[in-house]
Order: structure tokens, then sequence, then C-alpha cells
């Protein structure tokens, strides 16, 4: 079988750029180590679409930035994703602050942020953030700042990639390239695959999978960033997206509500050499709830439901590298794409396909593209009387499976048999949020793991919480013997 | 609109109780609503022998037990609906519920029940800083995967929190041949039973490690160790004493807290030590017609008392029905304040005596009575701490209206004191406060 492009990774960024390959007459396969998509930085991040004030001006970050961020607008209405605009503050908590808040002005003025505003005071900043420190001089107001949800963007683009005739290939792991008749040939842990393009959205792997072809022009620098999780009860406490100013030292802590309505603090940044390292750390996580109570001192720690740390693709080259390899034209890189990598994807995914035309890939608009996805119903979110219609059409969704959450049988079968669907325990709980809420799959894992199984015909033992052997069960009690 | 007399939210031994005994004082309008397969709530995964001593002089297993009113329910002909989830109390009293067969379901009840039991913590445990690994469980689902489902949760385990489901599931874990390296528990003490104690630990030998905790979590995919740490009298890990333990399970036991999501936006006080409702001497909760009963109220040891209580609550629902009929505007659901029999009907606050926890106490429950009440109450009650020849008293302003003394006291183990009805006329103002008087030194481990 040979492809037009294989994309290699189905995080956000490899399912946003197949997605959009998917609108031309192309063969294109997505391949993904994990044993779901979004099993890379798309699934632990801060879910921000970022106004676009940060990056330098004249960097690819900038210039994919503020085009992603008004990007999102149409393409969470197409994919049915969640997408909230409710702006965001840069505290600055002295004149000094304030002084850094004017050049991020500035700034974002030159990369065309609009709206941009500088409050003055504490009184200012309580009218949009009431919850905020009276230790606060003021706060730079970013209006198009938005959030998401991150996973479920990738799912969407992945969906509706194979809706358009995309193929994705789940725990298949690239393992070697080669070149030979203007042909890749890719070496995977599924066995080989030949394609005319690559387009390399590895990830923190972005490197290894660049040195596949010989080319070791970037290193990735993974940086850990660890976060807290807390009850729905402290979703308000945060009504905007609360950023500090950043120093030499620190990028801050920042608070944000969820589009799910709980409310999110974090992330630390410290270097790691470890690539697969998702570990917390008691000091870590000191380093968020201080950073957390100094901009809004009445969250109320005890409702912390969990703490979880994402990787940053950070690379030594300081800017996103989007771009052909110098070692192969048609070996496009979308590589060391850390923050604001999420706000981006849809531009560079648009990019990309650019670059691939260049190096010569015929791009023909398919006719029948479908650029809607949609998303599975939630029947905790429907009326009573579409309730009684759902299970009127469907009976599993009489079902309740997670009680915390209100998820049905329905919503997680759908999961399961969507293209590219859940095989792991916590592939359904993002996708369905079953097992997210208060009992934290307590009473539900037990019966996801009998509905997984019965649905994928395998035994209960052989199902998994995520990657590799992440085993739930260890095999049958003795009388069942 | 379906009307029904008594709904029942709720089909374990509090739920089924209620309903055996609301039918048997003459109501034959009650659904009872659980959502599980069976009926029997929490007993059916509690395989042990262990239930009913009080209450049928025998050791049953939790599904023996849960048979018996399974039976009755069945022989009263009372209306069950299985696999029937609850997701909304209305003010108006309109129950709304989900299954399969009926789809969505709205029933506009004259009174309520309230014995949706409780569900084990987990917030806080899952913080421990490290990995997210598989091999992680709430002691409940293991008991679930292993009683239920026939499967082993893992082979090599690790146990915290010592709660009654944690020290049962490491003997039943250990009887399954798997190795149950320790039990840590945070505080100087357990909080199980006496009783599991030697007979889920003790006799298989796993060591209970008290001031212990887990501080930090090993492995990728599935659960390769554990750091374990003691901890001081903050619960903060001691330097030099961190020790990694290999283990494939860490099952959490950390406590269980009453599942009353439901009363939402119900006006309903609630009981923040119990994380249940206040109730009254009748299981009526602040919020007329509405009645609690078992494990939503307040954690119990002893499935016993679940059912006596829970019959009260039927008895009393059945009363208030009967009385809104035969009241001055029978036939209409708007009730008459104080018009009820035997008290039933929720009072002006000035007709309740408040009961407070004082010195020493955690919690008490009920948390009123009314003050006509013409009935012994038993009050249930925790201690904070472990104390040896424990003296409690229940004072009404200055006077002791009771007092009675312990040989022993722990926090895992209820215990309960009666107010009879004489006393109860004897109270002049509106609270009493049951303590122990100061002075009373906390004791260490128990070891006798
Ligand atoms: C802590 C943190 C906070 C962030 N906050 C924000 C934010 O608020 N806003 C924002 O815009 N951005 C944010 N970002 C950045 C954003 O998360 C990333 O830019 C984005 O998720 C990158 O997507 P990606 O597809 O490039 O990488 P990933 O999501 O990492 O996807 C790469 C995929 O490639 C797969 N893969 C790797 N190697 C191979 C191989 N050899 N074979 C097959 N598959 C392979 C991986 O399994 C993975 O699924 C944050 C990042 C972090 C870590
Ligand atoms: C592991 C363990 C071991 C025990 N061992 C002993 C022992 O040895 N001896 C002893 O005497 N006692 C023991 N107990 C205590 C005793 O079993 C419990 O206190 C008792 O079962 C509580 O009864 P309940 O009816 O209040 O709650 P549950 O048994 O929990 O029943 C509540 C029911 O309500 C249902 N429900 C909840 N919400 C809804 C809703 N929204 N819609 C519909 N249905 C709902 C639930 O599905 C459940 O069936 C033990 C308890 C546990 C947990």
């Amino acid at each position: 079988m040979t492809y037009d492009v294989a994309v290699i990774g189905a995080g956000v960024v490899g399912a946003l750029t197949a997605r959009e390959l998917s609108k031309y007459e192309l063969r294109i396969c997505i391949l993904e180590k994990g044993a779901d998509v979004a099993s890379g930085s798309s699934k632990a991040n801060s879910a921000i679409v970022h106004a676009g004030y940060d990056p330098l001006p004249g960097t690819l970050k900038a210039r994919f930035n503020v085009k992603g961020n008004e990007m999102f607008e149409r393409l969470s209405q197409e994919l049915e994703v969640p997408f909230k605009r409710i702006g965001s503050l840069v505290l600055a908590f002295n004149e000094a602050d304030m002084e850094v808040l004017q050049k991020l002005y500035e700034r974002g003025a030159e990369n065309g942020v609009p709206g941009l505003e500088i409050l003055r005071g504490y009184e200012d900043t309580a009218r949009i953030e009431p919850n905020v420190s009276t230790d606060v001089a003021g706060a730079l107001y970013a209006p198009s700042a938005a959030i998401t949800c991150p996973y479920e963007l990738t799912y969407a683009a992945v969906e509706n990639a194979a809706a358009n005739r995309a193929e994705i290939m789940l725990e298949t792991e690239v393992a070697g390239i080669s070149y030979e008749d203007d042909l890749f040939k890719i070496t995977t842990s599924q066995g080989d695959i030949s394609s005319r393009f690559i387009v390399n959205a590895a990830g923190v792997f972005s490197d290894n999978a660049a040195a596949m072809i010989g080319d070791n022009s970037f290193e990735i620098k993974p940086r850990k960033g660890e976060y807290l999780l807390l009850d729905k009860s402290q979703g308000d406490m945060a009504r905007t997206i609360v950023f500090q100013t950043p120093s030499t030292t620190s990028k801050g802590i920042l608070v944000t509500p969820t589009v799910d309505g709980n409310l999110l603090m974090g992330p630390t940044s410290t270097d790691t050499s470890d690539r697969e390292d998702l570990s917390t750390a008691i000091s870590e996580l000191q380093k968020v709830i201080n950073g957390a109570l100094r901009s809004v001192p009445g969250i109320n720690l005890k409702q912390v439901i969990t703490s979880f740390t994402g990787l940053r693709a950070t690379p030594d080259t300081s800017d996103f590298i989007v771009s052909p390899s110098p070692v192969n034209k048609k070996f496009i890189h979308a590589a060391g794409i850390e923050s604001p990598g999420l706000t981006a994807a849809p531009a560079i995914a648009e990019y990309v396909a650019g670059l691939l035309k260049d190096a010569g890939l015929e791009l023909v608009q398919r006719k029948d593209f479908n650029p809607v996805r949609k998303s599975i119903v939630r029947f905790n979110d429907a009326s009573d009387g579409k309730k009684a219609e759902l299970i009127g059409g469907n009976r599993q969704y009489g079902r309740v499976i997670c009680r915390c959450e209100l998820v049905t049988e329905a919503e997680i079968v759908e999961a399961i048999r969507r293209p590219a669907g859940a095989r792991t325990v916590d592939a359904v709980k993002r996708r369905t949020r079953a097992g997210m809420g208060r009992c934290q799959g307590g009473f539900c894992a037990p019966r996801i793991v009998e509905i997984l199984s019965r649905e994928l015909g395998v035994p209960a033992e052989s199902i998994r919480k995520t990657d590799g052997s992440s085993m739930l069960l260890t095999g049958r009690t003795k009388e069942a013997l | 609109m379906r009307e029904a007399d008594i709904v029942i939210i709720g089909g374990g031994p509090a739920g089924m109780a209620a309903a055996i005994e609301a039918s048997k004082n003459g109501n034959k309008n009650i659904v009872l609503l659980e959502r599980d397969r069976t009926l029997g709530g929490i007993l059916q995964q509690c395989v042990h022998n262990g239930f009913g001593l009080h209450l049928f002089g025998e050791e049953l297993t939790g599904p023996e037990y849960a048979e018996r009113f399974i039976r009755q329910i069945n022989e009263l002909d009372i209306d069950v609906k299985l696999d029937t989830m609850v997701f909304d109390i209305s003010k108006d009293k309109v129950v709304t519920a989900v299954n399969s067969e009926d789809g969505l379901i709205k029933l506009k009840a004259r009174s309520i029940v309230l014995s949706t039991g409780c569900r084990e913590r987990t917030r806080g445990a899952l913080n421990i800083p490290g990995t997210r690994p598989a091999g992680i469980y709430t002691a409940g689902t293991a008991q679930r995967f292993v009683n239920m489902e026939g499967y082993m949760p893992g082979r090599k385990v690790v146990i915290l929190g010592s709660g009654d489901i944690g020290l049962i599931m490491a003997r039943r874990m250990t009887l399954e041949g798997a190795e149950v390296k320790m039990v840590c528990e945070l505080m100087p003490y357990s909080g199980g039973l006496k009783r599991n104690i030697v007979q889920c630990l003790d006799d298989y030998n796993i060591p209970l490690k008290l001031s212990h905790t887990v501080v930090e979590i090993h492995g990728r995919e599935r659960l390769e160790g554990v750091t374990v740490a003691k901890a001081d009298e903050q619960g903060r890990p001691v330097d030099g004493t961190y020790e990694y333990v290999e283990c494939d399970t860490l099952l959490l036991s950390v406590g269980l807290i009453p599942e009353n999501e439901l009363i939402g936006a119900l006006p309903i006080e609630m009981d923040g030590t119990t994380s249940g409702p206040v109730v009254d001497e009748s299981a009526q909760t602040s919020c007329e017609g509405i009645f609690a009963c078992g494990n939503s109220v307040y954690v119990h040891d002893l499935v016993d008392y679940v059912t006596l209580e829970g019959y009260k609550a039927g008895k009393c629902a059945a009363e208030y029905v009967a009385s809104l009929s035969s009241g001055s505007n029978a036939g209409s659901d708007v009730p008459v304040a104080g018009v009820g029999a035997k008290g039933t009907t929720a009072a002006e606050p000035k007709d309740m005596i408040r009961i407070k926890s004082g010195h020493g106490i955690r919690s008490v429950v009920p948390q009123q009575v009314h003050r006509e009440c013409r009935e012994d109450v038993r009050l249930f009650f925790r201690v904070g701490g472990i104390y040896h020849n424990a003296a409690f008293a229940v004072d009404s302003g200055d006077k002791t209206l009771h007092s009675v003394k312990r040989r022993i006291v722990t926090p895992g183990e209820m215990e309960s004191i009666i107010l009879t009805a004489d006393m109860i006329s004897k109270i002049k103002g509106d609270t009493v406060i049951l303590s122990m008087p100061a002075g009373q030194e906390k004791g260490g481990e128990v070891n006798e």
C-alpha cells in the first residue's frame, strides 16, 4: 500500500494536518504509536487558545498563534468542539510588572492581536475578574483569548479526517525510514508502509523522527509542566484565564476555568531528559499552589481532584520548526511545537499543506469533502424531552454507567465504535467523561472494562488503562478458574 | 405523570427496610428505585460473614442478608424498578429517573425516602505524587472485581487506609493467592472495626502500619511500587523513614462518604461533619415529607442498624402520607405543617431540640428530636480519638440528663446512647450537648 502522505503522530498538529489534507484527493495515513490519539502533549496542557501577545514578532509562533486563534471560531463549529472566548488577563503585582505589560501590549499590537487593553489598579481588574488578589496593580486584558478541549479537538480532527477517507493506525510506532525510488519506506511496529511524503508531527519525539532520515538539524529538550485540577465547585473562581507577568525566571502560574467547568492551575516548568516522564512531585505541586493563590487567594484547595503532568516539545531553535527537512524536501517538519502549539495547530496544518504543494504534491480539491463532525451526544446535557427521545431510539441511553457524570452505555459504545475509537479505559474517559467525576471511576471502571471487552471482542484481562501493558486485571479469581 | 405515595431511592438494606415497613403500615403505592441490576446495595459484594448478628442472631453473608429482605419485598408485591438511575428530585417532589425499559420516568411523590448509601472517598488519595499507572483502585472497586466479576485486580498489594473495606479486601486478596504486603494508615489508629483488624490482618500476619502513608507512586504502565513513609502528627512524611515497597496494586480505603448529590437544590439542611442530611428521630430531613436512612445519612458499621433505621423511615413515611390524606385538606398535596401522626411532620424549629457534638465527639445522629417525642431515642455517635475508660454525658443547660462509661472507644467504632422519652420531656432549652467531660486522656494504640 502506497500513501501520498504519511503523518507521524496523532497529536493535535498531526490530526489537524491530516484533516486539512483530507480536503484533497490524497491517500493519507496517520501513524500513532500510542493506544489512543492525543497521547502526547495534546492530552495534557493548559487548553488555552492564546491571544498572541507573547511570541516575538516575526517568528512562526507569532504568525501561527494569531492566525490559529482566528481560525478556531469556525473550526470549533465544524468539528463541534467546545470553545469559549472568555478572554485572558496578565496580572501585574508592581510597577516593574506594569512596564512588562506595556511591552507585551506593544508586542501584541505588532503581532496583530485584537482588542488588547491595559487595566490599571485593582478595581478595574476586579471588574473583569472579581476573585483576583487585592495586591494586583493592573492587568493586560486580551478579549480574544479562549479555552477549548485539546484532546476533544484532536479526536474530532481524526474522526473528521477518517470520515474523509484518511486512515488512522494506532499502536503503530515508526521505527525507521528509508528513501528509495522517490518513496519513503517506513518501518513500523505493525509492518512496512510506503509513502511519497511524510509529515513529522511526532511532538517530543520529532527530533528522533527527523534523525531517521539523517536529519539532525534540531534537538528537542523536553520540559515538564505540572498541574492541579479542582472540582467544579471551584470552577467560577476564575472567569477569565488569569496569567501572571512573566519574569526572567518564571512564566508564572495560570488559573483558568476549563470548558467542563472545573478549575485548572499550573503549569510549572522543569527540564527533563526523560521523554516519557509524566510523574508529579510534591515540590512542583507546591509551586502551583503558591502561584495560583497569589493570583486568586480564595481557591479552596480541599477541592483538588487530581494532579497531572504535560511534556513540552521545546526545540533548541527557540521557534516552531515548520519547514521541509534540509535532508529531504518531501519530509516536512511540524516539529518542536511547544506552546502556543494548540492555538497554532490549525494554522500550522494549513501551512504544511502549502509546503507539501511546494514540494510537488498535487492538491486537488475533493468534491465530497465533508467538514462537519458531530460530537457524541451527551445524555447529561440533553433536555428531558431529548433524553426520552434518545432512550426511545436506543435503549442503551437508559443505562447509566458513570453515575457521577451521568454517562450512559450508548455514549461509551459510540466512543468505542467511532473511527480511531476508544480501546482503553482512559480513552473512554476522555471521550465521554465516564470516570472523571467525584468517584474517579470507582464505580464505573468494572463496567467500562466489561463494555470494552464485549465491544472489542477481547478478554477483560487484556483491557488496559492506557498504553503498553497497563492492564487493569491480572487474571481470574480462583473460583472462576 | 404517575403519582406515588412513597418513592424510595436506593434499594440497599436501608431502602428495602423502608419499603417493607411502609407497606406493612398499610401503604400500597410505593415505588422502590435502584440503579443496580439487583437489590441489596453494597451487601451484594460482601461475601464475607458478619451480617445480621443483632437482628437475626446469626452471622450471614451480605447476599444472604439481602436475600431475606428481597423475599419480603416480593411477597409484599412492592413495585421495584431495577437498573433505574434517579438523577433529579424537584422541590415539589417530582423524582426523575431513567432506565432502558421505561425511558425517562417522572414520579410525583407525596413522600420520598433517600437511601442512596455512600461512596468511597478518593479525593486526596489520588493526589499522591508520582506516576498514574494502572493498578490503583478503591478497595470497593477491587471488591466488586473479585466478588462479583471474578477477576483479580492484582497480585502484590499495598493497602492505603484501614477502613473496613480495605481490611476485608486484605483478607480476600490473600485468600485468592495475592500477597498483601501491608496496610498503611495515616492516623495513629485504625478507621476500621477491631474485629476486622484481628480477623483480616492479624490472622494472616499482614502488618498494619499506623502513622504511615504512601508518598510516591512508581511505574509507567502498571504500578511497580510505592514509597511509604512514617507520618508526623500533622500527617507530613518524616525524613529518613522512606521505604520503597514493590507492588502491582494499591488499594485505597480512605473512608466513605454519604452519597447525597440528589439533594442538590432541595432545601434540606446538611450536617458538615457527617456529609449527610440533618435528620430527626423519625428519620425526617428538614424538608417535610423527605426522609433519609442508612449510609446516606452517616456511615454505619453494622447493617443491623441500617435496617432498623430503614424500618423507621418507612413507617414514618407511611404515617406522614396517611396524615396528609386524613388531614383537613384530604386529597390535597399541600400538607399543613404541624398536622401529622406521632410527630412525623417537619416541625417549626422551636418544636425541635438540637443535639450537638461537644468535646471529644465528632458527630451525632439524629441531630434533632421533637420536643413532644414520646419514645426513647438512640443517639449514634463517633468519637474523635482513642480513649480508655471514657465517660460521656448528655447535658441540657447545666443539668446532666444522662451519662455512660465505656472501657474503650475508637473513631472506627460507632457508639450509641439512649435518650429516654422521660429525659426528653425534661429538656428545657432548645439544645442538648453530647460530650466527653474534659480532662480525659487520649490513649495510644488499641492493644489488648
Ligand atoms: C504543560 C503544557 C502546557 C501547554 N499549554 C498550551 C496552551 O495553553 N495553549 C497552547 O496553544 N498550547 C499549549 N501547549 C502546547 C501544546 O500542547 C502543544 O503544542 C501541542 O499539543 C503539540 O501537539 P503535537 O501534535 O505537535 O504533539 P503531541 O500531542 O505530543 O503529538 C505527538 C504524537 O506523536 C506520537 N509519536 C511520537 N513518536 C512517534 C513515532 N515514532 N511513531 C508514531 N507516533 C509517534 C506521539 O505518541 C504523540 O501522540 C502546552 C504544552 C504543554 C506541555
Ligand atoms: C465492605 C463493607 C463491609 C461491611 N461489612 C459489614 C459487616 O460485616 N457487618 C455489618 O453488619 N455491616 C457491614 N457493613 C455495613 C453495611 O453493609 C452498610 O452500612 C449497609 O449496607 C448500608 O446500607 P444502605 O442501604 O444505606 O446503603 P447501600 O447498601 O450502599 O445501598 C444504597 C443503594 O442505593 C442505590 N442508589 C444510590 N443512588 C441511587 C440513585 N441515584 N438512583 C437509584 N439508586 C441509587 C445504590 O445502587 C445502592 O444499591 C459493611 C459495609 C461495607 C461497605
